[in-house]
């Protein structure tokens, strides 16, 4: 089995009780080596008690998980030490410095002194952060905070992520270093990641799988453009031309199912695009019809998101 | 990025231990507000005991009475390593709690340490502190006695002190675990922190007593159960230390509506977890009452073991002596015999409510005891009238009479029904003590202390009470006829 295709992440009907509360119920997910799935959902969904499963911090009430094909009850410890863990807020100790911090981290996950700190300081200086390293916590502001705990989850190299809002407090040059360096663990370490984000334009650009999470159930889940097939219906096509089309249009309403149009523009349902718009062009071009552009209309994660968690319970398909 | 290759090696469990150690420390020593007191306790306050002392000592002196300064010179001492220790109480409660408020401690709970690890290390680092500070203050406090006044204290008690010194720093800590365990911020863990504060209140006041009455050898008793006490503690702190204890509780908030919601659903359940059933006297008998005894099975045996080795421990005792000639004539025994012998046991009358109050009440007792106490003085009240009986059966041998006829004639008619009446109840008490720290792992603690409280109740109302009740009347209307069927009275 190639690196590619080796799944790091499996659960399987994972559930989750605490007392009578059902926290997450029959979650099942697989994320391969070099894949980012991103986990949406309202707050309280259970995305942070699936993280907390999937990393051997707690025990599932039922079902099983792996992670590089090690059980999360049976290998804790060890999983513990192959997965980086970055919880919804920093929790960092304010009366130690940043070297201090990651050195800390460093020493439990058994990192050599000398590589400890060569790694320390190589992150440090990849988020922009090199000049703070020996400056007290308590003075970072709060996007820093946020990239040094990033920092501390990858500090030992490990081979899956699992991040719980990484960028939610960072100016969007922070936010972009960090995408950065998500991108560049995944494609060129193969490392795989687990993003539980209410950010759903970072989800579409990092993510190649998205499962939506409510009350514990996963109720939706594909690649965006799945998602969005499969929750907004057929495409939505928009067709511009370069002059006004006078009498065309009643000729297009035979050929197309039009949504609606302007003097210049046509929106249609596909149901086929990549069958059905190669002959449309040419049947324009035919009736010397100049075309500016043919393009999908963009429809949005954040349409399909709304869609599912504001859909009665039970029926977000 | 990753240019460098990172080696992972394991961390053996000492040095994974001892990095909590070293970071908790450098936190605590960084923290002004730890270190101030801190320094003070150390320093300045033992100087303040050592002039006290002078003065004490010159002014009782003018009375010629210098036994008071002298006893009240090793009680200062214990004072000046009690108040710095008390600190330690306030850096578990940081370290525990604290951390857990500043949400640090989840990253922590996602490395490869273990439980133990995390739980050592932090007791060790709020001990540290507060300990060095002690035996120093204790140090400065002494030191300032030898040299103005010569005194140095016996060995033996400087041991005591230390010992006394260090355990209460254990205790404090390992209860400071229980607390944090059942809080999500400092503060409801500071209210929660009284109840380890006013026992050891109580305790230095005890330690007071004992130092003003000079019976120093009770010191190690007490040594003894502040061990005994820091070995619950710290179980019960291992049990709750621990991830899913730590996650699973998020907030402090008591919604009484629920809670005695929950109470009720316990009470109207077989067990816990389980659907309410249908109320019905048959029913309560059947399922729930047996399924309650089930639940205490563990405390009615040891129970059982306790009054086993308390009557046999009696017997033996009582197997040295010999009741005086007469002392088991019954010819000027009459029904009135036996109700001035009950009212010297403090009961009002020889009549069956007030046997069947005091004995009810006596169970309450047990209740109410065993919720301080981890179930642990149940136990001992229960064996207090047990082994009394054991004792006379012994006295009673000796003086050439049958102990079997004799306990047959004066306990086994209303016994049969009060001895399994205190025994369930007892243990139904133990229980709701001992669910603290040995709790069922299908329900959370309060889960567990409730279902015990609720199988108390149960047990209580439908069992105890209306054995005791029989007891009662059987004791008042047929144990003196069958005493004066057997031995005969003559009045």
């Amino acid at each position: 089995m190639s690196q590619e295709e080796y799944t790091m992440i499996e659960a399987e009907r994972l559930c989750k009780t605490f007392g009578n509360f059902v926290a997450v119920r029959d979650v099942s997910l697989r994320v391969k080596a070099g894949g980012v799935l991103a986990l949406l959902g309202p707050n309280g969904a259970g995305k942070t008690t699936t993280v907390r499963m999937l990393s051997g911090i707690l025990v599932p009430t039922a079902g099983q998980a792996r992670i590089a094909g090690l059980d999360v009850v049976t290998h804790a410890v060890e999983i513990r030490r192959r997965v980086g863990v970055l919880s919804e807020l920093p929790g960092l100790y304010l009366r130690s410095t940043a070297r201090e911090y990651l050195d800390f981290f460093g020493s439990i996950y058994g990192l050599p002194q000398a590589d400890r700190q060569a790694r320390i300081t190589e992150l440090m200086m990849q988020f922009g952060m090199s000049e703070v390293l020996n400056r007290r916590l308590s003075e970072f502001s709060k996007g820093m905070k946020q990239k040094l705990a990033l920092i501390r989850t990858m500090l030992h190299d490990p081979e899956v992520l699992l991040l719980d809002e990484p960028t939610s407090a960072m100016d969007p040059q922070s936010a972009r270093l960090v995408h950065d360096a998500l991108r560049q663990l995944r494609d060129q370490h193969r490392r795989s990641i687990v993003l539980c984000t209410h950010n759903l334009v970072e989800a579409e650009m990092m993510a190649d799988h998205i499962a939506i999470i409510r009350r514990g159930q996963i109720v939706a889940e594909g690649s965006p453009s799945e998602l969005k097939a499969q929750l907004l219906g057929r495409p939505l096509m928009e067709v511009r031309f370069a002059a006004p089309m006078n009498g065309t249009l009643g000729a297009l309403r035979e050929r197309l199912e039009v949504e609606s149009h302007g003097d210049t523009w046509v929106r249609y349902w596909s149901n086929n695009p990549a069958s059905e718009n190669p002959p449309l062009l040419h049947w324009l071009s035919e009736q010397r019809v100049d075309v500016v552009t043919l393009s999908e209309v963009p429809r949005s994660l954040e349409e399909v998101y709304l869609r599912v968690v504001e859909q009665p319970i039970g029926q977000e398909n | 990025m990753a240019a460098i290759t990172v080696n992972q090696s394991s961390v053996s469990w000492f040095s994974g231990m001892w990095l909590i150690v070293r970071r908790e420390l450098r936190d605590t020593f960084r923290d002004w507000r730890m270190i101030t007191p801190i320094v003070m306790l150390t320093v300045f306050f033992p100087v303040l005991m050592t002039w006290a002392a002078g003065v004490a000592q010159n002014f009782v002196n003018r009375f010629d009475t210098p036994l008071i300064a002298e006893r009240l010179i090793p009680f200062l001492m214990l004072i000046v390593g009690f108040f710095p220790i008390s600190f330690s109480l306030v850096i578990a409660l940081e370290a525990f709690v604290g951390e857990r408020e500043r949400k640090s401690l989840e990253p922590l709970l996602s490395t490869p340490l273990s439980d133990g690890q995390l739980y050592v290390g932090k007791m060790i680092a709020s001990l540290v502190p507060a300990l060095l500070a002690a035996f120093l203050g204790i140090g400065v406090y002494l030191l300032g006695l030898f040299v103005f006044r010569g005194w140095t204290p016996p060995p033996i008690l400087l041991a005591q002190v230390s010992a006394l010194t260090f355990m209460e720093g254990v205790v404090m800590v390992a209860g400071a675990v229980v607390v944090s365990s059942h809080s999500t911020s400092v503060r409801a863990a500071n209210l929660l922190a009284s109840f380890i504060i006013i026992p050891m209140a109580i305790l230095v006041q005890v330690e007071a007593v004992i130092l003003f009455q000079a019976i120093y050898d009770a010191m190690w008793g007490i040594v003894l159960a502040l061990v005994v006490v820091a070995l619950i503690l710290i179980r019960m702190g291992v049990r709750l230390f621990n991830r899913e204890e730590l996650l699973g509780r998020e907030i402090d908030s008591i919604n009484l509506r629920n809670v005695f919601r929950r109470a009720g659903q316990y009470f109207v359940a077989v067990a816990p977890n389980q659907p309410r059933a249908h109320f019905n006297l048959s029913g309560i008998y059947r399922h729930h009452v047996p399924a309650a005894l089930r639940r205490t099975k563990n405390a009615i045996l040891a129970i059982l073991v306790a009054l086993g080795v308390s009557m046999v421990v009696a017997w033996a005792w009582g197997s040295q002596f010999s009741l005086p000639p007469g002392a088991l004539d019954f010819s000027h025994f009459s029904s009135e015999s036996f109700d001035s012998a009950a009212t010297n046991f403090l009961l009002p009358s020889f009549t069956w409510h007030a046997v069947w109050w005091n004995n009810t009440r006596a169970v309450l007792l047990y209740f109410v005891t065993a919720f301080f106490s981890f179930g642990s003085l149940a136990i001992v009240l229960i064996m207090l009238p047990v082994a009394p009986i054991a004792f006379i059966g012994a006295l009673v041998s000796n003086s050439g009479f049958n102990p079997v006829v004799f306990l047959a004639a004066f306990i086994l008619p209303h016994g049969i029904f009060e001895l399994p009446a205190a025994i369930i109840g007892a243990a139904a008490a133990v229980r709701v003590g001992a669910s603290l720290i040995n709790r069922d792992r299908s329900l959370t603690l309060g889960e567990g202390w409730w279902s015990a409280i609720m199988d108390f109740l149960k047990l209580m109302i439908f069992v105890v009470i209306p054995l005791l009740l029989l007891a009662a009347i059987f004791e008042v209307h047929v144990t003196p006829r069958v005493v004066c069927a057997v031995y005969g009275c003559g009045g």
